[in-house]
């Protein structure tokens, strides 16, 4: 555990001395901005609609309008920031031979990529912060409900976590930060079109791609549902990314 | 200290190295000597626990270094061929990061910094990145990461490749120091280098050792006679006659107009003789000198030669 800790002091040391963890961060506060800005503003166009023509001060549900959907999108656009965090955790190490020192150091495989995760997800963390400067806001300014923004944080954090898993995974397959990249996208997003193509199947089909979606999970988290079923399966999807990263690791260490 | 048994690695088809087999004792300096992809490097990955062999053992201190990795990892400390440096930290920061993987409790990794500083003579860019040091530092960092756990062995894959004239004495001076207290393995494809610094050498060729032993019986073992350079100002048909009239010369050929190599018997001293008849016929001496055996010959002589050598 120390090990691990060790591994990721040092990996948060390089991602906060590197330009790609203050751009990723920039375009992520902004177009999450934008998101939330369109967002509240046709919020606020729509009550102050229904109080025009109903006259009476019916309130619109702050949760169902602003923050869900805020939340969903940054879901996406997480899908689309987390392997550029990702990418480097072994490309790079690979590519600049520093992964001989980790290796040749009394430290597990295990501790390696754990460090490696906890870095990311701290990251990833960081920047959900700063973005919480909108929630902050209205819980500032309206009357949302605490629960659902709760759970809805907590579902995103764990989404991250398959997120972060997966890219550590494409990271872990070659030396080549890009391919990294490119191939942590590609599992995020056939992962994400399942949900889809559920739709499309027959129903006992559909009820097994819909289960292995990562949105339809988010959704109950969203709504202030934890179901351990979800849980289950964010932290099963966690470990099962942690393995097979494992697994390549160890076994380019055969070759 | 430690023993290799019928170590054999196989990157799928092609195998790098074969059946190799050698002990170090305790306190030993040994030379690995080899051509480019003789398997110089997968030997020592192996070693350092960074890969396993395909088959073999290869004990460290009694540990196994695939069952017991873990233990021995701490006893080693491993510069690879390119120094694992993370281009992007600064020298004493890395060397912390090093002295905490290694085990260096964090109360005592401060100090263990400060000391590797000082044998490595890093002090003047301990604050500086490590991307922007000069090769030679980078250098030494990746030596001053080996040392920071203060390990019984120390392996060291080429620590002298890429460096100005300079920088390798440098270089080189450092490891004679640390000869004294540590059991070193170091490999190279330059023979000076071993020469100055080992006290044995394990010659590897093709994946498999062509010899071990130390570097004076070696040479003297290859070397069938002694082969000596003369250079003169002013030479006619006649001076290769008159060289080869001498006793004890083998064979005398012309290199170039003026310059001559003679090989002469073992032990023959004929030194005097060609003084005394260059000087007798004013030929105008411009160089005497034995011709050092060098690497390349030793290769040739050890793999044309094979059976010969072999013990």
């Amino acid at each position: 555990m120390k090990n691990t800790w060790i591994v990721a002091k040092r990996d948060l040391g390089s991602f906060f001395s590197s330009p790609v963890f203050y751009s990723v961060t920039t375009v992520f506060l902004i177009l999450y901005g934008i998101v939330f800005f369109i967002l509240l503003n046709s919020f606020s166009f729509a009550s102050f609609q229904t109080h025009q023509l109903r006259g009476a001060d019916i309130g619109l549900n702050l949760n169902e309008m602003v923050i869900e959907p805020s939340f969903q999108q940054m879901a996406v656009i997480l899908l689309f920031i987390i392997p550029l965090i990702t990418m480097r955790s072994f490309a790079e190490e690979k590519k600049s031979k520093t992964f001989a020192l980790l290796l040749s150091s009394p430290v597990r495989l295990e501790e390696i990529i754990l460090g490696k995760f906890l870095a990311c997800m701290i990251v990833i963390s960081l920047m959900m912060l700063l973005s919480g400067y909108s929630i902050g806001y209205l819980v500032f300014a309206g009357q949302p409900e605490i629960g659902p923004i709760l759970t809805g944080y907590l579902g995103i954090f764990l989404m991250t976590g398959c997120y972060v898993s997966m890219g550590l995974f494409a990271s872990s397959l070659t030396d080549n930060q890009i391919i990294a990249a490119v191939i942590g996208f590609g599992i995020a997003l056939f992962i994400w079109f399942i949900g889809w193509g559920a739709q499309a199947a027959g129903p006992e089909l559909g009820q097994v791609l819909e289960y292995l979606s990562l949105i339809t999970h988010l959704q109950h988290f969203l709504k202030g549902l934890i179901d351990s079923s979800d849980l289950a399966y964010y932290l099963s999807f966690i470990l099962f990314g942690l393995f097979l990263t494992h697994r390549v690791l160890e076994s380019s260490r055969w070759r | 200290m430690i023993e290799v048994e019928q170590l054999s690695k196989s990157y799928g088809p092609r195998e790098a190295i074969r059946n190799l087999s050698f002990q170090i004792e305790k306190g030993e300096v040994v030379g690995f000597l080899g051509p480019n992809g003789a398997g110089k490097s997968t030997t020592m990955n192996i070693l350092s626990c960074i890969m396993p062999a395909s088959s073999g053992s290869v004990k460290i201190c009694g540990f196994d270094v695939f069952e017991q990795s873990l233990e021995t990892r701490k006893l080693i400390g491993y510069l690879p061929e390119t120094p694992p440096l993370y281009s992007d930290m600064v020298a004493s920061d890395y060397l912390t990061f090093a002295a905490r993987l290694r085990n260096v409790p964090s109360r005592n990794a401060r100090s263990a910094v400060e000391q590797v500083i000082e044998k490595c003579s890093l002090k003047d860019v301990s604050n500086r990145v490590i991307g922007r040091l000069s090769k030679g530092y980078q250098q030494r960092v990746g030596i001053a990461q080996a040392l920071i756990h203060d390990p019984d062995i120390l392996i060291l894959d080429e620590p002298t490749i890429g460096l100005d004239p300079i920088q390798i004495i440098e270089i080189r001076k450092l490891i004679q120091d640390l000869a004294s207290s540590h059991t070193i393995i170091l490999s190279s494809h330059i023979l000076p280098e071993i020469t100055q610094i080992c006290k044995r050498v394990i010659i590897i060729s093709e994946g498999e050792i062509v010899a071990v032993d130390s570097l004076e019986s070696l040479t003297t073992r290859l070397r069938n006679g002694e082969r000596l350079i003369l250079k003169v100002r002013r030479s006619d048909g006649e001076t290769i006659e008159k060289l080869r009239a001498l006793d004890q010369t083998n064979a005398v050929v012309e290199q170039e107009t003026g310059q001559f190599t003679i090989d002469c018997e073992p032990n023959a001293n004929i030194q005097d003789a060609i003084a005394k008849l260059a000087l007798d016929n004013n030929w105008g001496i411009v160089e005497l000198k034995p011709a050092s055996m060098t690497l390349e010959d030793i290769f040739l002589k050890l793999t044309l030669e094979e059976n010969e050598v072999k013990p």
